[in-house]
Formats: C-alpha cells, structure tokens, sequence
C-alpha cells in the first residue's frame, strides 16, 4: 500500500490513456508525457500501459507500507527515499516504511511515479487513468489527497540499474538541449490554408510563450494573433492530443490528453506525436518554437521512440536476467 | 518538402463544391469532411463511411462529427494519399446508412433558475418564452454523433428561428441535464461546468455513466422528442 502524505492539487493516477470510447466523447485522459510513463515501466518489466502516479504539483510525499522497487522519471529534481537521495530514472527500492518525496523540478514539469506491477486502481472504460472532468477512473475519479491509500501490486526486483533520459537518449528538433525554448515539429493541418500568409509564416518565427492558462487540456500560447483570410464557421469535428487550435482571439492552443474529444475552431497544425512529451515537460512561461515537417519525418521521429524504449527494455530485461543467474549462483555455492 | 496537406486537397482544387475534404491530423489521425450543407442524408453517408472505416484493421477508431468522420490509425499510413483516395471512393459508392435509433422523449422543466437564458433567447428570436417552448418541442431530432464530452450528443433537427449566439460570458457551472441552445443548435449538457451555451431547461436524465452498459445513454441515430414537465416563467 501507497500512503499519501503531501500532495498538491493536480496529482492523479494516470497509464497510457483510455482508448476505444472517443465516439463517446470521453478523450484520452493518460500520462501527459508518455515517453516518461513507458520508460518507467520498461525499466520495472512492467507492461507497458502499466499505470503510474502523475506529479505535476510539488513536493509530493508518500510511504510504502511495504518493500517495493520503483523508479521516477520526467523531470528532474530532488528525490529522496528514506532520507537519502536517490537518482531518477534508475530502479530503486523502497522498503517497508519508507517515505518518498519528490521536490519541485528544476528542469522539466511533471515527474511520473512508477511502481513494479503499476498502481492497481480499478479499469473503467478499458483505463486506470483519471478522467478529472468526468469524474471516472483512477482513485475515485479525482485528483489524489493526503492520506489516500493507494493498494500496490509489485514487489522488489534487482535494482540499481536505469536508463538514459530522453532528453539525452533522444534526437529532437534542435540540439540546443539546453535554452529555454523547446522546439516542436509539427505538420500543417486541416485550415492551414486559410490563414493569412503572414500568419503561416509567424505560426513558424514566433517564440510562443507557454502562458499560465496551461494544463492537462491543452497548452495555451502567447506571442501574437494569427488571423484568418476571411473567418469561418466550422462544424463540430474530432480533436486529438497535439492538434494547435486557434480560437478567434488569434492565439493558438495545443490540445493535450484531457482535450475534449471534439471542437470547433480553426486547426492550424499538429504537433507530432514524437515530440508531445516535450511540451508536458515544459514550463509554464517558457518559449516553444514550432518547426514544420512532414509527414515521414514525422514517421520517422516515431520510429526513434521506439526504438529507444525498445533498447531501454531489452537492456532491463537482460540486466533482471543476469542479476537473478547471478543470484542463484551464489545460492548454489552457498548450499 | 512534401506538402501533405495541399497534396490531399488536389481534387478540392481542381473545381467541384461537390469533393470531400481529407487532411491529416498529425501522423495519426486524418479527417473526412463532407461537402455541403449540414442535412441528415449527409450525416447518413457519414455513418455508411463510418461502418466501412471500423471494418479496416488498419483504423483503431472511428469518430464521426457534425458531416465529418475522424480516423485514428493503429498504424499510421506511409503514404496518406492512398488512403485518402479510397475514402473518396468509399464516399461516392456507399449508400446512406439509416438507422432505426430508439426515441428518447425528454421531460423537460422550461425556465426557472436551471433554464435562465429563455427569456434572453425569447428576446432574441423576437417571441415569446411560450412561442419558445412551442418551437423548441416541436420537431423530432437526431443524434448524429457524441462528442466533446463524455455522453454529449450532436443533434440535428433545431428550428433555425431558434437560432441563438452563443454567450460572451459562459455560465461558470452549468448542470449536467440543462438543456441549451447554441448558435444553430440544440442540446442537453453532459458534464457540470463552464458553458456557453443558453439554458432553457433542466432535464433529469443522465448523459453519461461510466458503469452503465453502455455509458452513454444516446447513440448514433437515436431520436429525441422534448416535452414540457412544468414551465415556470
């Protein structure tokens, strides 16, 4: 069991999403960066949908009342477990009693706790994920609160070992890494067209500022309106996490994983889907800069992912090999 | 650079008013909007099309809109285009698909505190509330499709005298079961929260629950009918 013990508003039990109900209206929901999610369970040999606490307010505290291996990935910062600090991305285990704190991180914006066997809430709809507007899912249908008991699955597993982050493991659009402004590629979308040419090519140059009006729904950006040909009245049409809406203001809004499932503003473009965990990660009030390509690069950019979470979890599972060969060799002689 | 999205626009250049648009949405998901006006035939060929999307192993889910049709790929397509061609065809060669809904007559209590924006809709339209009430019970309308939030349906099938712009100020927390009107058209708010659109009623019924088989209690196609519980003015 996972006891809470410090918390802020927005945390929530979160896995890969919820598919197959979007006909319904219920969207996504899911990790915001799902990169972090799967690495996590990767690392843990855990399946890779497996469901994980979701940290975007801190510090965040917890006890585990009893031994289990976890590992914390996405941003970086202060962990301790039990009074020492431990490393993220890397499997560590708890022991009985044990608290673990997350401090606010210094690069990055959510950090994602995952436990060996994934969080064991209830499935609903095909999901352990919350659906904070619906209400449904995750640990009661809201946001976790101090003193929750959460029931664990796991147990311990050889730790010690981690992964590369993506930040480092993986190539994105610009190798600045570092500056404060993300890069996104994104593919022109289904208006794209009808806006001005001024427009487009802003859409492109500008450092948009992610603004404070930012969460699970969607990023809002500011850095100037982008405007229209001439307006137009769209019918109701389906939304996805990464499609860049803009309302009539003329400042555009990413739609993330708690998106409602259908809208109706003008769709300027899409951000792919390999550089989505790049802006869950980015902080309100830094830039994002939007970088268009295609379809195949997009493709493309996709096959890195996974071909990085793919090395991630063959290296993990040949590590629990060795080290549980070794063990039992040791086993032997001792006998 | 390829240029996806001009490229899956070709036909619509070329001329006709009469040509689906296709687009991608990211490399995931591509949308069909239909031609046209927005008319039940046209929202018919749309679930034929829908039918015919779900059936392709390709396609992990169908999400129809107001005369379009959203498709989320489990594999997304090398080349775009070749799908987009076979949605064009599929357009042109399926039959409307008719669907024998059920009927859902809704009680509704007009006015009062949970339908405060009829009087300013009845301003609007330059009738009375009752004239209203009247208008707004009389048709039969359609479900055709969910979307937006969990168990809110699309319908069709509002008298255009109705038409009512949407409020520059929404309602900070409208009830689920509020039954509204939105610019061109009519519907019954599924989740409790912000909204736009003009309360003119309170229903009972329940849009969405999660343990209930199915959760959503309207689907594609069904028919609605309101009738006046009570009308307090």
């Amino acid at each position: 069991m996972i006891t809470v013990l410090e918390t802020g508003v927005l945390n929530s039990v979160q896995d890969a999403g919820r598919f197959g109900y979007r006909h319904l209206g219920v969207s996504t929901s899911g990790v915001m960066d799902p990169v972090a999610l799967r690495c996590g369970n990767a690392l843990l040999g855990n399946v890779a949908d497996a469901a994980c606490i979701e940290v975007q307010t801190f510090p965040f505290k917890v006890r585990f009342d009893k031994d289990v291996s976890l590992v914390v990935t996405g941003g970086q910062g202060v962990l301790t477990l039990g009074g020492r600090k431990i490393l993220p991305w890397t499997v560590v285990t708890a022991r009985m009693g044990d608290v673990l704190t997350l401090e606010r991180p210094v690069i990055g914006a959510r950090m994602y706790l995952c436990v060996c066997g994934g969080i064991n809430v209830p499935v609903v709809l095909g999901s352990r994920s919350t659906q904070l507007r619906g209400g449904f899912g995750g640990y009661l249908g809201r946001p976790l609160e101090v003193d929750d008991e959460i029931v664990g699955t796991g147990g311990c597993l050889p730790d010690g070992f981690g992964a590369i982050p993506p930040s480092e493991g993986l190539v994105g659009a610009c190798a600045e890494g570092k500056e404060k402004t993300v890069t996104l590629r994104a593919i022109p979308a289904t208006d794209y067209a009808l806006f001005t040419e001024e427009a487009q090519a802003r859409f492109w140059s500008t450092s948009w500022q992610i603004t404070a009006q930012s969460n699970r729904l969607g990023y809002r950006l500011k850095g100037g309106a982008l405007m229209l040909k001439h307006p137009i009245e769209l019918r109701s049409y389906g939304v996805i996490p990464g499609l860049i809406q803009v309302p009539p203001a003329g400042e555009p809004i990413v739609q993330m994983a708690d998106a409602n499932t259908a809208g109706g503003y003008p769709r300027i473009a899409t951000v792919i889907e390999a550089d989505l965990w790049r802006l869950a990660q980015a902080r309100i009030g830094s830039f994002v800069r939007l970088q268009r390509c295609d379809h195949a690069a997009g493709l493309e950019a996709m096959a890195d992912v996974e071909k990085y979470l793919k090395s991630i979890q063959e290296n993990s599972a040949l590590y629990r090999k060795s080290f549980i060969r070794r063990d039992a060799g040791q086993t032997g002689k001792k006998s | 650079m390829t240029e996806t999205i001009p490229a899956l626009r070709a036909e619509q250049s070329a001329g006709s008013a009469a040509v689906p648009t296709i687009s991608m949405i990211g490399t995931r998901a591509m949308l069909f909007e239909a031609p046209g006006e927005f008319t039940l035939g046209c929202q018919r060929r749309i679930w034929a099309l829908m039918d015919a999307c779900a059936d392709r192993p390709d396609i992990a889910e169908v999400m129809p809109g107001v005369t379009n049709l959203m498709l989320i790929f489990s594999t997304p397509p090398e080349n775009p285009e070749d799908m987009a061609a076979w949605l064009r065809k599929a357009w042109n060669a399926l039959p409307e698909k008719h669907i024998k809904g059920r009927l859902f007559e809704v009680g509704v209590r007009y006015g009062g505190e949970l339908g405060s924006d009829l009087q300013r809709v009845a301003e609007h339209c330059g009738m009375s509330p009752h004239e209203v009430i009247a208008l707004h019970q009389a048709p039969l309308y359609t479900v055709c499709a969910l979307g937006s939030v969990p168990g809110f349906g699309y319908l069709h099938g509002l008298d255009p005298r109705l038409e009512t712009p949407r409020k520059s100020v929404p309602s900070l927390k409208m009830l689920a079961g509020t039954v509204t009107i939105g610019g061109p058209q009519a519907g019954i708010s599924a989740l409790t929260g912000p909204n736009g659109w003009n309360s003119i009623g309170f229903t009972d019924l329940v849009m969405f629950d999660p343990e209930r088989d199915p959760p959503a209690l309207f689907d594609v196609g069904d028919q609605i009918r309101f009738y006046a519980e009570s009308i307090e003015l």
